[in-house]
């Protein structure tokens, strides 16, 4: 019994780096009505930018949080600016196949740059250390986590639903030819909204780095994931995203626990259904 | 993509008379790896060519076609473990895509846009999963080993041995050839036009009486079927198959090819194939990271080239939009 308890904290913490990741895809599908297919690689971005930040320049690591914070933001800016932006009139069969141009570039610039070894920075010591919990010890670090996904929840809900610029932003998703006429800068809602999805990616990318691998190929793992749970939780569904993080995180944990082998299988098929059953999603009236 | 003329203008019938002419004569005056290389580049033209029969012609973009071609190769390296029989070994592998297709395509074809390219995504990961995790079956990631290039042969009357290099590729050459004859010809027909005309307005179809999601589901399942033959052609050449082709990953290579060929034209993925592996041949030469080349290009290629290689689009919408409100309105005209 305390090992399943246990197990379903350790999904907790898995989940919230599905959350971060996930939110991110869920508003810029919620607003500029685009499927990120590179939201993984920002991830990736994320991860490597705090990486150095922290690892090699030896930055504290909220500092090195915060830098690549600020970097995954720029190139999100400049994705949205320079490129994608110029292509929100044509067929999404294109703006996909642009993002998923971006993949290749953003992978491979990162194989470049940083080699394709893995590399695993050491925990900050002030987030060391495990706690016993359920007669067992638990990672700070995971508590750590936790209380970042759930921070970010707050901080979205609250901005979406108590701020004028939530308001503003809900009014673009919900009719942008609407907004634009009663004057709010849609171009400009749709940067900062593409640039505040590049930064929660990134910031689920620089908080796995002391716990998860750092590796090329961790992208495209997210954005695989990440698709699921805003199929699950529904497309531009922002509340469902967080639930269905949830359930597919401490899913996987028991996952890996119970029936390993069919763990991949069962995640497409329930995406699968949810498309089939209810594409709006579970979340979603 | 314009309703193409009937007959082709005698300087295009002869630039593929001479083309069909240099494939057949190529193993006789090029080395090993040329010719592995136009098998390479004849597979992946048999595969996008289905993959562009759903994008270019039905308006569906599918990310799952990795699924069909790994049930094509999987299929045929299976029979041809057991049977070494090559007619059989890939009849096999194109009978199980399509069948494979078929059925997934009537969940698929539910949906359109961006629904039906997740839902085809979420398939296809199925098949790379069952290829990955079902280790009696299929071998898991060591995939499966020793697949013989099995004779041609009908039992009691005739056995061609195609174990030479050269040999196999004139079985990859005339099944392809003919696979690209099959598709000229579907798209002139009336059930080609029927499904351009899907693509243009799937509603006006509709109204005219045309059974929208049947002929979906045969053009899904025509993909399919390509996506089979260009997989099952794959065993026998490489005398291996693993889990990495029926990754998402391997659905982006048709995507690639189609995107640098030109969706608008019936000849853009063959073109397309051609350059993906030119390319990448030549890019690899000076370094080891070509995806990035080929990520520029992909984006070069959409932002740069509205009028050419996004004519279909364009001429549905008549202008390029830049600005973010019209893409609203621009969803309700389709």
């Amino acid at each position: 019994m305390e090992n399943i308890a246990f197990q379903g904290l350790i999904g907790l913490s898995l989940a919230m780096y599905l959350w971060l990741i996930s939110a991110g895809l869920t508003i810029i599908f919620g607003v500029l009505g685009i499927v990120n297919f590179a939201h993984g690689s920002l991830f990736m971005v994320g991860a490597y930018l705090a990486y150095t930040c922290y690892g090699p320049m030896g930055l504290p690591f909220p500092v090195a949080i915060l830098l690549s914070l600020l970097g995954t933001g720029l190139l999100g800016f400049v994705m949205e600016r320079g490129f994608l932006s110029r292509i929100y009139g044509i067929d999404e069969a294109y703006q996909l196949l642009l993002t998923f141009g971006f993949i290749l570039i953003l992978d491979d610039a990162v194989k470049m740059i940083w080699g394709g070894v893995f590399k695993i920075p050491p925990i900050p010591a002030f987030l060391d250390g495990a706690v016993p919990v359920f007669g067992r010890f638990f990672p700070v670090y995971n508590l750590f986590v936790i209380a970042v996904g759930l921070l970010v929840a707050v901080v979205l809900w609250l901005v979406f639903e108590k701020t004028w610029w939530g308001r503003i932003v809900r009014a673009t998703a919900a009719d942008r030819e609407m907004a634009g006429a009663i004057g709010v800068n849609v171009p400009r809602v749709f940067s900062g909204v593409f640039v505040v999805g590049a930064m929660l990616a990134a910031l689920g990318g620089a908080i796995g780095i002391p716990v998860r691998v750092v590796a090329p190929g961790i992208g495209a793992a997210m954005i695989i994931q990440a698709f699921i749970i805003t199929v699950i939780g529904g497309l531009g569904n922002l509340k469902g995203a967080f639930v269905s993080s949830l359930i597919v995180g401490i899913l996987s944990a028991y996952g890996t626990l119970f029936f390993p082998v069919f763990e991949l299988f069962f995640i497409f098929v329930i995406m699968a259904v949810v498309l089939l059953v209810r594409p709006q999603g579970l979340f979603t009236r | 993509m314009s309703p193409a003329p009937d007959r082709l203008s005698p300087q295009i019938t002869t630039l593929i008379v001479l083309l069909v002419v240099a494939l057949f004569l190529l193993p006789w005056v090029a080395g090993r790896y040329p010719v592995y290389l136009a098998m390479q580049i004849l597979i992946l033209a048999v595969f996008s060519l289905g993959f562009n029969l759903l994008l270019g012609y039905t308006g569906l973009l599918s990310f799952g076609q990795a699924g069909f071609f790994a049930v094509g190769a999987y299929a045929c390296a299976k029979i041809l473990l057991a049977v070494p029989n090559l007619i059989l070994g890939i009849a096999g592998g194109v009978a199980c895509a399509g069948v494979a297709a078929l059925l997934l395509g009537i969940l698929s074809v539910r949906h359109t846009r961006i629904y039906f390219a997740m839902l085809t995504l979420a398939f296809g990961m199925m098949i790379y999963s069952i290829a990955w995790k079902w280790r009696d079956f299929t071998g898991g990631d060591d995939g499966l080993v020793g697949i013989p290039r099995a004779p041609l042969e009908i039992p009691g009357i005739v056995s061609v041995s195609v174990a030479a290099m050269d040999r196999y590729y004139y079985v990859v050459l005339v099944l392809s050839l003919l696979a690209i004859l099959a598709m000229y010809r579907l798209i002139r027909s009336p059930l080609g036009l029927t499904l351009q005309a899907i693509r243009e307005s799937d509603t006006r179809a509709e109204f005219a009486g045309v059974p929208v999601r049947k002929y979906r589901l045969i053009a899904f399942t025509v993909a399919g079927l390509y996506a089979g033959l260009a997989g099952a052609l794959l065993p026998p050449l490489e005398n291996t198959v693993t889990p990495p082709i029926a990754h998402w990953s391997t659905s982006a290579e048709p995507v690639l090819a189609t995107l640098l060929g030109g969706v608008h034209s019936f000849a853009g993925p063959i073109v397309g194939a051609f350059l993906f592996f030119v390319i990448k041949d030549v890019i690899v030469r000076f370094t080891e990271y070509w995806l990035i080349w080929f990520g520029i290009i992909v984006v070069a290629l959409v932002i740069g080239f509205p009028g050419g290689v996004m004519s279909i689009f364009a001429r549905r919408h008549r202008r390029v939009v830049q600005h973010p409100d019209d893409a609203d309105h621009m969803h309700k005209v389709q």
